[in-house]
């Protein structure tokens, strides 16, 4: 089980690059790990830290408390390239709760409704008025699937059976363990 | 039963795999046939699979390989404790679980997607899946075949099965031919520069017409390889003579051929399947193409000049907008991967590299996509080749595409790569990554800039 998500409130952060790829979020050379947790000193490595490791004044994301900003801004075509799942859980040990892009790769998107992390895609207009804004506060609601901010409501989809898994903070491997029976039938049916 | 609506290759393989159809307020329960893994995308998920007591339900249908951490020197040593304690992680959860592991001992390792096609695991109308972005690859030999995160690998482990919700379809029709000189991966990076990174994103490309069916099936593989850089899930290629004569024989390959063979050529679209989208692209129109960005739809041709539309790209690339791409001069040139690494791709390298020198100012890496593929490159003498020339002949991996063992790209130089990405920092910290052909990377490494292979190409067959 993990904790039901429903609703929150927090400050965004803005990255306005476009096709910000999962290397990004997390270079391969930390891919050695056999472990999920502890991930988020590493997202976004390159851009917080130069070669000699010092924080890059540059990136907002060393200028923020993560825990008071739980919603990453991105551009467009947000997580796509590799299929690692340490990125969704970089993003979420670093604080976030929720990706807000005008497009979001498939198998990020995947990745990231198994860990708390929600990807939210609304309409170009919507993420130019939130993108002008960093800093301040947007509310993301899975129950009515709005983001609201301001005086603006952005409308998003989610998938079904990911919403309700998140509501009510369960996982998908347990359900598709309660469907052994029917793979099993298929697989005397056809295998 | 057969179905009175025409169907599409995607539709025939998905329909197949349904244990359960998908409906409004749940996924499908899509069956997989071959789950491959490897060091890196598999350890959570069989730490998943300990905490709930949980077993590996089918572990003959999961096959194991060594590829991403795993060095490529001759004295096999890690880059770092952390990379070969991940490797021995998969050596005992291998063994604990039962799963075949093509390992250190093994004369069948290598890079997951060129050792499963070599051992015919790959099957026309399967459906394969593995914690990698370029699973897509087995989608030349006609297989429903993606890449997926690790608690999805949980999912293959314990069930055998997937949720998955139906992608959309997108035809993408290479009509005419490739000129002389010019190959899939030139083809591929023309494709992904038309739809652009994200042109994909939702669907699954069935790649046709009369360009893609001249390829041989390394070509297939090498467009197929690249769908997920159009963001697509999966690229698939339908199955004829070319793929059937490539399986046969193979280890894994079905006892009943023939029949099998039969039903494979029936996968193709039907006349009359209905696609979401389409696109048609000219093959004859395509040159030898290079990245001159930090995405992979920044393919230009050779010849061109570089556009001035993205300047931290170009900052990060150390390109001028305006400049002719030739005129970057190579640091490194990486031939090898899961798009590049195999015989018919080192074998073109060497037509370019034969009886010449690279130039003194470039490290050459040559990586043989698997052992299977060194070895035949050794019995036809393309490593002394290589080595007369001045490039390192070097251990089966995935090297310097992911750079995660320790062959890396130092800040700031560039690398004419026949790899896959050039994400900023994807070849190492600072690195500058040019995508490109194994033809046009060995070229480049002679003239230590960006070269057109075509002379060297004509010159090696007369």
């Amino acid at each position: 089980m993990a904790d039901p998500f429903t609703s929150f409130t927090s400050r965004t952060v803005v990255l306005r690059e476009e096709n910000i790829d999962t290397d990004q979020i997390i270079p391969a050379r930390f891919l050695t790990t056999t472990e999920r947790g502890g991930l988020g000193k590493l997202a976004f490595h390159d851009w917080r830290y130069d070669a000699q490791g010092r924080d890059n004044p540059h990136c907002v994301l060393n200028r923020i408390a993560p825990c008071a900003h739980r919603i990453l801004v991105a551009g467009h075509n947000f997580g796509c390239g590799s299929s690692r799942e340490h990125a969704p859980w970089a993003l979420a040990d670093f604080g976030f709760r929720a990706v807000v892009s005008t497009g979001i790769a498939d198998i990020f998107t995947a990745n990231a409704l198994k860990n708390g992390l929600l990807p939210v895609a609304i309409d170009q207009a919507s993420w130019r008025d939130l993108a002008a804004r960093p800093g301040e506060n947007a509310t993301v609601d899975l129950e009515t699937c709005e983001l609201r901010f301001g005086n603006h409501v952005a409308k998003f989809t989610v998938d079904p059976f990911a919403r309700r898994c998140l509501l009510d903070g369960v996982d998908t491997i347990g359900w598709l363990m309660g469907r052994l029976p029917q793979i099993e039938a298929f697989e005397g049916r056809v295998r | 039963m057969p179905s009175p609506q025409p169907r599409t290759l995607f539709e025939k393989v998905w329909d197949a795999h349904l244990v359960e159809p998908e409906a409004q307020d749940r996924p499908a329960v899509l069956y997989v046939d071959l789950h491959l893994i490897h060091e890196v995308t598999s350890p959570q998920a069989f730490q998943v699979l300990k905490e709930r007591g949980l077993k590996v339900r089918r572990p003959g249908r999961t096959f194991a390989t060594l590829d991403h951490s795993t060095p490529t020197n001759n004295e096999r040593s890690y880059v770092s404790e952390e990379a070969e304690s991940q490797v021995r992680k998969l050596e005992e959860n291998c063994r604990e679980h039962g799963i075949a592991l093509e390992g250190w001992d093994s004369d069948n390792r290598g890079v997951v997607h060129v050792m499963a096609p070599e051992l015919g695991l790959t099957l026309p109308g399967s459906v394969v899946v593995c914690g990698d972005s370029h699973t897509a690859t087995h989608g030349a030999f006609g297989a429903l075949a993606f890449g997926i995160g690790t608690s999805e690998v949980g999912h293959v482990l314990a069930t055998q099965c997937l949720l998955q919700r139906r992608p959309k379809t997108l035809r993408v029709t290479v009509d005419g031919k490739l000129q002389p000189g010019v190959g899939a991966k030139d083809l591929a990076l023309a494709i992904i520069a038309a739809l652009g990174t994200g042109g994909g994103t939702g669907s699954v490309v069935e790649y046709t017409g009369e360009a893609i069916h001249a390829l041989d099936m390394e070509g297939r593989m090498t467009v197929c390889n690249m769908s997920i850089e159009l963001g697509a899930r999966a690229g698939m290629i339908a199955p004829d003579a070319t793929t059937i004569a490539w399986l046969k024989g193979r280890k894994h390959a079905p006892k009943d051929f023939d029949a099998a063979a039969a039903r494979w050529t029936a996968l193709a679209s039907d006349d009359g399947a209905q696609f979401d989208r389409e696109i048609h692209i000219h093959a004859d129109m395509i040159e030898p193409m290079a990245t001159w960005g930090t995405t992979p739809d920044t393919g230009i041709a050779i010849g061109t000049n570089v556009p001035g539309e993205n300047k931290r790209a170009l900052d990060y690339m150390g390109m001028e907008a305006g400049q002719r791409i030739e005129d970057a001069a190579v640091d490194v040139v990486f031939i090898g991967s899961c798009t590049n690494g195999r015989l018919s791709d080192l074998r073109t390298a060497a037509a370019v590299l034969r009886g010449r020198k690279v130039s003194a100012r470039v490290r050459a890496l040559i990586v043989p996509g698997s052992e299977a593929v060194k070895r035949a490159a050794e019995a036809e003498g393309l490593h002394e080749i290589f080595l007369a020339a001045g490039a390192e002949w070097r251990q089966p991996g995935c090297s310097m595409c992911i750079a995660m063992n320790g062959d890396i790209v130092a800040p700031g130089q560039l690398a004419v790569s026949t790899s896959n990405r050039n994400f900023e920092g994807r070849q190492g910290p600072g690195a500058r990554t040019v995508l490109a052909s194994p033809a046009t990377a060995a070229a480049s490494a002679l003239e230590g800039h960006i070269a057109d292979p075509r002379p060297y190409l004509e010159a090696a067959h007369g």
